[in-house]
C-alpha cells in the first residue's frame, strides 16, 4: 500500500512537471522564429484558424496554401498600427491579382473596436480576430505592429517586421513570398 | 441546538449578503482586481496600458447599462479569452487550479497526523516496557549501589 502511495505522489509531480515544460514550450515555441527568417531558413509558418471579422465564419492560413499571404498582428489601440494600415491596403490591391493576400490578425482587442478601425480606415483585406492573443506566443509576437511574409508554399521569407511596415519592405517581401514555391 | 442553527444562518447570511449586492451592482474597483490586463498579465487595478484603459471604460459603460458581474466577466472573457480573469473558472481542466491546494492540504495534514502518531507511540512505549507486570526491569548496579548511599546519607 504504502509503495502504491508513493507511485501515485512521484507519477502526479511528474505529471505537473511535465505539464509546466510542455506550457513553457509551447509559449515560447516563435521565440527563434525571426533568427531562422533571417538565416534564410524558410522555417514553415506557424497555423491559426479564427473568427473573421470583415465576414462571418473563420479562416484558417492552411487555406491560402498556393497564394503568397502577409500576416500583419495589429490592434486598434496600437498608435502606429494606423500609421501602416493604408500601405497595407495599397498592397493588397496592388498584388491581389497576382495571387497575394493580405491577413490583418487582431489579438488582444475589442471585436467592436476592430471593426470601427477596418472600417475607418478602409481595409478591405480580409481580418481575424484573436483576442486572447493565442497565436501571438507561436509566431514569436512581442508588439504591435508585426508583420510576415509567407510564400506560396507556407513558408516564412523575407524579415519579419517590427514596427509599422514600410512600402518599400512590402514591395520588396511581396516579390519574395510570390516568385518562392 | 436551535440557537447554534440561528447562529450558523446568520453567520451564512452576513457572508452572502454582500457577495449578493456585489454580483448583481459590482463596482469598477471590485471587478479591477478580479481582472486581468491581457497584454502585461498584471492585475487590471495596476494595468496604464491602453488595453487596460479601454477595458475599465468598458466595464464603467456595462455597469451603467446594469450588467451583473457575471455577464460583465462573461462579454469580456469572449473577448479576450479565460486567461482574463484572476481566478480561473470553477470547471473542466480549470477545476484543478481549485482542487490541487485542496488536495495537497490533505496530503499534508494527513502526513503531519501520521508522524504526530508515530511521535505519541514513540514516547508511550518506553512507560509500557518500565511498567510491565511480569518482572521488575533489570537496573544498572552501580546505578543501585549509588542510590542507596545517597538514601542513607539523606536519612543520617
Amino acid at each position: 500500500m504504502k509503495y502504491v502511495l508513493r507511485a501515485t505522489a512521484l507519477a502526479v509531480v511528474a505529471l505537473l512537471i511535465a505539464l509546466l515544460g510542455w506550457r513553457v514550450t509551447q509559449r515560447d515555441a516563435g521565440a527563434g522564429l525571426s533568427d531562422k527568417i533571417a538565416a534564410g531558413d524558410r522555417p514553415a509558418a506557424p497555423g491559426f484558424t479564427l473568427e473573421r471579422l470583415d465576414s462571418g465564419g473563420r479562416l484558417a492560413l492552411a487555406e491560402l496554401r498556393g497564394k503568397a499571404v502577409v500576416v500583419n498582428f495589429w490592434a486598434s489601440w496600437c498608435e502606429p498600427c494606423k500609421e501602416e494600415s493604408p500601405r497595407l491596403e495599397r498592397a493588397w490591391k496592388q498584388y491581389r491579382d497576382r495571387g497575394l493576400v493580405v491577413v490583418g490578425v487582431d489579438a488582444q482587442d475589442f471585436r467592436s473596436d476592430a471593426r470601427r478601425f477596418v472600417s475607418r480606415y478602409g481595409l478591405s483585406y480580409p481580418v481575424v480576430h484573436d483576442g486572447a492573443g493565442s497565436t501571438l506566443g507561436h509566431w514569436g509576437v512581442t508588439g504591435f505592429p508585426e508583420t510576415f511574409f509567407v510564400d506560396r508554399s507556407g513558408r516564412l521569407v523575407g524579415e519579419r517586421i517590427e514596427g509599422p511596415v514600410t512600402a518599400t519592405d512590402l514591395d520588396r517581401y511581396i516579390g519574395q513570398a510570390l516568385r518562392t514555391s | 441546538m436551535t440557537r447554534i442553527a440561528a447562529l450558523a444562518v446568520l453567520a451564512i447570511l452576513a457572508v452572502a449578503a454582500p457577495a449578493l449586492a456585489s454580483e448583481a451592482h459590482p463596482t469598477l474597483a471590485e471587478l479591477e482586481n478580479e481582472l486581468y490586463c491581457p497584454t502585461c498579465h498584471e492585475p487590471l487595478a495596476l494595468s496604464s496600458s491602453p488595453i487596460a484603459d479601454r477595458m475599465r471604460a468598458f466595464i464603467r459603460e456595462r455597469i451603467r447599462a446594469g450588467d451583473t458581474k457575471s455577464e460583465i466577466e462573461a462579454k469580456l472573457v469572449d473577448e479576450f479569452g479565460p486567461a482574463v480573469l484572476a481566478a480561473p473558472p470553477k470547471r473542466g481542466f480549470n477545476l484543478l487550479a481549485w482542487l490541487l491546494p485542496l488536495v495537497g492540504a490533505a496530503v499534508a495534514a494527513a502526513v503531519v497526523f501520521r508522524l504526530a502518531l508515530r511521535w505519541r507511540r514513540g514516547r508511550d512505549e518506553p512507560e509500557a516496557v518500565a511498567g510491565r507486570e511480569d518482572g521488575p526491569a533489570e537496573t544498572d548496579p552501580e546505578l543501585e549501589r549509588r542510590l542507596d548511599e545517597e538514601l542513607a546519607r539523606f536519612e543520617a
